[in-house]
């Protein structure tokens, strides 16, 4: 069982923000760097995954721009999750002999564009919810808020405990130089920036940025043949959650069901993970993964996030030592690919030497697609360095 | 209190018998024919079971389940999800309420709310006593 598939490819674009550059592009500099960074070239990729920040309908466009050539590919979109989800498509393909070496890359622009979470996505009057829902201005920071606020009401989660999760990722970010915000905050700062949706304030939530980033799994044969540490892809695990029919619980999300399922497939238990990458688009986006991940009991993730436990050579979960999307990056508003990308530098061991977790030989990637309070996708990934 | 202007909704095939109740003040959810149990938003066959399903006048009474106050608008509103008495939890605004007075928990009452322009109105909430 042990490597049917391997990441042996990870390349974050080190931009954050590109008006001089074009969507496309963006997506091509990251192949490209991760491409080099597995020590292949375009010719080695046979199978490709994009999810809707590529520009044109599913991967035809970008396919075409970056000449590939294709045996296999899926463009499968479950918002910023998707990417996670990609490198379990992948490694699934090359299981069943569909492709050798697959390409997923993710880029955007939505700094220099002007998209943020406080505006509204284009409404499709065809989206069977949007009669319903358009009219009352569903955007995705409120649409995070009102999972914390049912949190805090439910379990006496407090804004303080939510803002441990930002401190921490400032921690690590001050030593990433490509980081958008490097300053170290304290709980303080957090919970006296302005409230953006309430119970979030701004420091509660995500950068927005321009980047890209790009991963290449291969099969086992192709991963032997490289001089790079070998990084296999161990547990997957997906899932959907929506209204339910109006039976809406807040309280959970769908890293309930894809975090199990990656533990069930990979034969481990949250406490045997050394690192974890969990989505941070809103610090109640992570307080929630931790806790249907398994890595606490339910409606303990305020007291297990609060007092450094998320800070690399300091808690009992180290996360996003990269800084993640509240501090480093967030390209196109979606966040997957970085969290595998970093989650491989600690499995390789190449995270910065500050924040590197020692002996990081199975490490976590999750996350959250989508709108947390309606309707949304998640994604798993256990990585083991062989 | 400024309150923000409410999008007129897109109408459609759907939707538009509710809207057309709406227009005359009734409040419509769906409830499945088989199996009984309303549900939102509406739709023809049930979320439950795959039932058809029927209109069913709502009583408006529920409870606000969750709710976040968006500060970053001008003017700010308040969204929320509210437990209908009817059992299903329906993704609504609270109006006519000062936001401090918002809370989880607390009985609200419906509020069919102009749109922008010639739209219909939508079922909004607002806090009771």
């Amino acid at each position: 069982m042990n490597g049917q598939a391997y990441i042996v490819g990870a390349y974050e674009h080190p931009t954050r923000k590109a008006p001089d550059k074009t969507v496309a592009q963006l997506h091509a500099e990251s192949a490209a760097g991760a491409l080099a960074d597995a020590g292949l070239t375009k010719r080695d990729v046979d199978g490709y995954f994009c999810a809707g920040d590529a520009p044109g309908m599913g991967p035809l466009s970008m396919a075409d721009y970056m000449g590939l050539r294709l045996t296999h590919f899926d463009s499968t979109d479950v918002g910023g999750c998707s990417y996670i989800a990609h490198v379990a498509h992948a490694s699934q393909a090359i299981a069943a002999g569909k492709c050798n070496v697959a390409l997923i890359t993710l880029a955007g622009r939505p700094r220099t564009e002007g998209h943020s979470g406080v505006i509204p996505r284009p409404a499709v009057a065809a989206v069977p919810e949007t009669t319903w829902e358009a009219p009352f201005g569903a955007v995705t920071t409120n649409m995070y808020a009102m999972v914390a606020m049912r949190h805090m009401y439910e379990f006496g989660t407090t804004p303080e405990q939510l803002a441990w999760v930002k401190v921490a990722a400032s921690h690590h970010a001050q030593h990433n130089p490509n980081a958008m915000l490097r300053e170290v905050v304290t709980v303080v700062d957090v919970v006296t920036s302005p409230m953006i949706a309430d119970p979030l304030h701004r420091l509660d939530c995500c950068v927005v940025s321009d980047g890209g980033g790009a991963l290449i799994v291969a099969k086992p044969e192709i991963a032997r043949s490289l001089h790079r540490p070998r990084v296999w892809v161990r547990g997957r695990g997906e899932a959907l959650k929506g209204t339910a029919g109006g039976d809406v619980d807040l309280t959970w999300s769908a890293a309930r069901i894809s975090g199990p399922a990656a533990f069930a497939e990979a034969g481990v238990k949250p406490t045997d993970i050394k690192y974890a990458s969990i989505y941070d688009s809103f610090t109640i986006t992570v307080l929630m993964q931790i806790e249907d991940l398994g890595f606490c009991e339910k409606g303990e993730g305020g007291r297990f996030v609060a007092d450094g436990n998320l800070i690399s050579g300091v808690g009992r979960l180290p996360f996003n030592t990269d800084g993640g999307g509240l501090c480093n990056n967030h390209p196109a508003n979606r966040g997957g690919i970085t969290k595998v990308i970093e989650a491989v530098r600690q499995a390789r061991g190449e995270a910065h030497p500050a924040v590197q977790v020692k002996n990081a030989d199975l490490v976590l990637a999750t996350g959250i697609g989508g709108l947390l309070g309606g309707r949304h996708g998640s994604a798993t990934l256990i990585l083991e360095r062989e | 209190m400024n309150e923000r202007v409410i999008p007129a909704p897109s109408v459609d095939a759907e939707s538009q018998p509710f809207y057309e109740a709406a227009n005359q003040g009734r409040f419509l959810i769906r409830r499945c024919r088989a199996c009984l149990r309303a549900h939102w938003h509406p739709r023809s066959l049930c979320p439950f079971c795959f039932g058809e399903t029927e209109w069913s006048e709502a009583s408006g009474e529920g409870e606000i389940y969750s709710y976040s106050v968006m500060r970053r608008t001008e003017p700010p509103y308040a969204i929320a999800y509210v437990k209908l008495a009817e059992g299903p939890t329906i993704l609504t605004n609270i109006v006519a309420t000062p936001f401090d007075a918002i809370a989880v928990g607390k009985p609200v009452r419906l509020v069919l709310a102009p749109t922008d322009g010639a739209g219909p109105p939508v079922p909004c909430f607002q806090i009771v006593g």
